[in-house]
C-alpha cells in the first residue's frame, strides 16, 4: 500500500514538471498569437518599438533587444571562457591540494550570490571604473558584458573542473611518464578526454547568461537602440519584458510574449544540444 | 483531548484572522505618491486599526486592476477622461500635489546652482542641445564653468506617471515632443533606469548627466536639481513654497471629476514642474467606497503634515472641500 502511494506520487512529481514545461510553451504560444499575426517574421528585425498614443496597438520589432541579447552574452563567453578553462585547470592539475579545496568553494559560492546583488555591485562600484577606463556612460553594453561574464564563470568553472576530475590519473601519469609537460599533458589528454563536458558547460552558461534579467537590467542602459560603440547603451529581451510588462496592454503584451517565446526556444535549443549531444555522447 | 482544545484554538484564531482581513482595503497604482501613501496608511492603521494596504506598481497598472475590479482603489498618476470614467464606471478625485525636478551630476556645480531656460530644457530633450557649454545654457549661467561635454539625458525605462506630467510640461514649450508615459526620446545620449530610483541611480553615478525624477528622491539622495524657467519667465528654484504656489493655480470641478493636467501653471512664483495624483474608485462599490473616502478624509485632516515633510504639496482647503461635497453627491461619503 505505502509502496503503491509512494510510487504514484513520484511518478506524479515526474510527470508534472514535463506538464509544466509544456504548459509554459503553449502560454506563450497562445499569447503571442496576436503578435505573431500582426508581425509575423518581419518581427524579428523590425527595429521599432512603439506604442500608439491610445495604449491599444503599436508597431513592435523584436531586432533591438535580440541583437543586445545576443552582444552582451557574447561579449561575456568571451571574457567566461579563458577564464573559467584557466580556473578548473587550475584546480585540477595545478594548485597544491591544501589551495583546492578553498578556491573550490569560493567559486562555488560564487555561484550562490543573487544576481541582484551583482548589478547593484555593478552599478555602484563597476560602472564607475569602466567608465574612467574605457570612457562612455559606465552603464552599457561592456559593462553588463563583463558583469555576466562574473556571473556565469563559477559555474562553467565548477562544472569544467567536475568535467577534468574524470580524466582518469593512469592517462595523465603515463603521459608524464612519456616526458610531457603540464601544458602538453592539459593539451592532449585532459582536453580532448574532457571535451564533451567543457563544450557542455559552455553551453549550459550561454544559456543562463541569455536569460539573466535582474543584474542586465541594472547595467545595460535599457535603450531602445543599436548600440554604435561597445560603451553605448542598448538593452536585451529579459531587460524589455521586466521594464514593461507590468503597464503595458494588449498588442505590445502579445509582442512581449512573442519575445519571450524566442528566448524560451533558443535557450530550450541550447540546453538541449547541451544535454543530449555532448553530455550524453560520451560518458563523463 | 489536549490535540482537540488546541484546534479549536487555532480555529478560533484564523476565524479572528479572517474578520480582521475583511476589513483591509486594497489599492495598488502609481509609484509617485507611494512614499506619502505608506506613511498615511500606517499612520491610519494606528489610529484606527483599518488596515490599507497600496502596491506602487505604476498608474497603467492600476487604472488596469482598478477596470478588472481586482482592487478597492486604485491610484493614477495621469487623470482619465470623462469618456473613460464613464465607460468604465469609476469615480475620480486628486489626493496630493507633487513635482517633478530636473536633477544633474556636474563637477564643480552645486544643487541649485544651474538654471535651465524653457528653451534649453526643451532642446536638451529634443536632442537640439548635445553639449553642456551650448549657448542656449550657457548665456543664463555666466558665473558657471560649463564643460564642453556631451550632455546624457536618463529617463524611464518603464511607463510612468512621472514621464506624462513631464512630458506635458515639455510639449507647452515644444509641441513636437508628444505628451507620452513612455515616449521615443529624441536625444542623443539616452540612459534609462526602471522607476524614480533606476533614474536616480543612474544620474548618481554618470557625470554630466541630467534626468526628471520626483522631488522626494531628489531630498533623500541628496541630488542638485535646476531652477527651471516658469511661464513668466522667472528661474525658480523647486522648494516647497514654489510648489504651493504652483498648487494655488490648479483649476479643479467636481463637475469633470477633476480632470485636470495642472503642470506649467501661472505666478510669478509657480515652479513650473507640478503634477497631481489621482485614486479612482468603482461605482458600484458603496461600502468599500465609503471606507476609502474615510480613510482619505481622515489623510485630508491628520494627512498634511507627513505629506509636507516628505516634499508634496497637500490639496489646497478649497479644493478638500470641493472633493468632499462631490463624495457627499456620489453619496461615498
Amino acid at each position: 500500500m505505502g509502496g503503491k502511494l509512494f510510487r504514484n506520487f513520484s511518478f506524479l512529481s515526474a510527470t508534472l514538471s514535463f506538464f509544466i514545461l509544456i504548459g509554459i510553451f503553449a502560454v506563450l504560444f497562445t499569447y503571442a498569437q496576436e503578435a505573431l499575426h500582426e508581425f509575423g517574421i518581419d518581427f524579428l528585425y523590425s527595429d521599432s518599438w512603439e506604442v500608439d498614443e491610445d495604449d491599444e496597438g503599436g508597431l513592435f520589432g523584436g531586432w533591438i533587444p535580440i541583437v543586445g541579447t545576443l552582444l552582451s552574452t557574447l561579449i561575456a563567453m568571451a571574457i567566461a571562457i579563458p577564464l573559467a578553462m584557466g580556473i578548473a585547470i587550475f584546480l585540477t592539475e595545478i594548485a597544491h591540494e591544501t589551495l583546492v579545496k578553498p578556491v573550490s568553494i569560493a567559486i562555488e559560492l560564487l555561484a550562490a550570490i543573487p544576481s541582484i546583488i551583482y548589478g547593484m555591485w555593478g552599478l555602484f562600484y563597476f560602472a564607475p571604473i569602466v567608465q574612467s577606463t574605457v570612457g562612455g556612460d559606465g552603464v552599457g553594453l561592456l559593462t553588463a558584458g563583463i558583469v555576466l561574464a562574473i556571473m556565469i564563470i563559477p559555474f562553467m568553472a565548477a562544472i569544467t573542473r567536475d568535467a577534468m576530475n574524470t580524466v582518469p590519473p593512469v592517462l595523465k601519469e603515463s603521459a608524464y611518464a612519456m616526458g610531457a609537460t603540464t601544458y602538453e599533458v592539459v593539451k592532449d589528454v585532459v582536453m580532448p578526454y574532457a571535451k564533451g563536458g567543457i563544450i557542455g558547460s559552455i553551453i549550459l552558461a550561454l544559456g543562463r547568461a541569455l536569460g539573466e534579467t535582474m543584474a542586465v537590467a541594472f547595467l545595460i542602459g535599457s535603450v531602445m537602440k543599436i548600440p554604435d560603440r561597445i560603451t553605448d547603451p542598448t538593452t536585451s529581451i529579459p531587460v524589455l519584458l521586466a521594464n514593461n510588462f507590468a503597464e503595458a496592454q494588449d498588442l505590445e503584451i502579445s509582442a512581449m510574449y512573442y519575445l519571450a517565446l524566442i528566448l524560451f526556444v533558443v535557450s530550450f535549443a541550447l540546453i538541449s544540444l547541451a544535454k543530449f549531444y555532448f553530455f550524453g555522447r560520451k560518458s563523463v | 483531548m489536549v490535540m482537540k482544545k488546541m484546534f479549536t484554538a487555532a480555529l478560533i484564531a484564523s476565524v479572528t484572522a479572517v474578520t480582521v482581513y475583511a476589513e483591509e482595503l486594497k489599492g495598488r497604482g502609481a509609484s509617485f505618491p507611494a512614499p506619502l501613501y505608506k506613511v498615511w496608511t500606517s499612520e491610519y492603521y494606528k489610529a484606527t486599526g483599518v488596515k490599507v494596504n497600496y502596491t506602487p506598481t505604476g498608474s497603467g497598472d492600476g487604472v488596469k486592476s482598478i477596470t478588472k475590479r481586482m482592487v478597492d482603489f486604485a491610484g493614477s498618476d495621469t487623470p482619465l477622461k470623462q469618456k473613460e470614467l464613464k465607460k468604465e464606471k469609476l469615480h475620480m478625485f486628486p489626493t496630493v500635489v507633487g513635482s517633478v525636478v530636473l536633477a544633474y551630476n556636474l563637477d564643480g556645480i552645486k544643487d541649485g546652482e544651474l538654471k535651465l531656460s524653457r528653451k534649453a530644457i526643451a532642446g536638451i530633450f529634443n536632442g537640439t542641445i548635445t553639449h553642456w557649454d551650448d549657448q542656449a545654457i550657457a548665456e543664463h549661467n555666466a558665473e558657471l564653468q560649463l564643460p564642453h561635454e556631451p550632455i546624457t539625458v536618463a529617463v524611464r525605462a518603464d511607463k510612468s506617471g512621472t514621464t506624462f506630467n513631464f512630458t506635458y510640461f515639455l510639449n507647452q514649450i515644444d509641441e513636437k515632443i508628444k505628451v507620452s508615459k513612455k515616449p521615443t526620446w529624441k536625444a542623443n545620449k539616452v540612459i534609462a533606469g526602471k522607476s524614480n530610483s533606476g533614474v536616480s541611480a543612474n544620474i548618481q553615478q554618470i557625470k554630466n548627466s541630467i534626468g526628471y525624477i520626483e522631488y522626494s528622491y531628489k531630498m533623500t539622495l541628496g541630488l542638485s536639481a535646476a531652477q527651471v524657467e516658469n511661464k513668466e519667465g522667472q528661474f525658480i528654484t523647486p522648494t516647497l513654497e514654489s510648489f504651493q504656489d504652483a498648487a494655488k493655480y490648479a483649476t479643479w470641478t467636481p463637475d469633470n471629476d477633476f480632470y485636470a493636467v495642472i503642470g506649467d501653471p501661472a505666478g510669478v512664483t509657480s515652479y513650473p514642474i507640478v503634477a497631481a495624483t489621482f485614486l479612482l474608485l468603482p461605482e458600484e462599490k458603496q461600502a468599500t467606497n465609503k471606507n476609502v473616502t474615510k480613510f482619505m478624509e481622515w489623510a485630508f485632516t491628520q494627512g498634511d503634515a507627513p505629506a509636507v515633510e516628505l516634499g508634496y504639496v497637500p490639496l489646497p482647503k478649497e479644493t478638500k472641500d470641493q472633493i468632499r461635497a462631490y463624495w457627499e453627491a456620489k453619496g461615498i461619503r
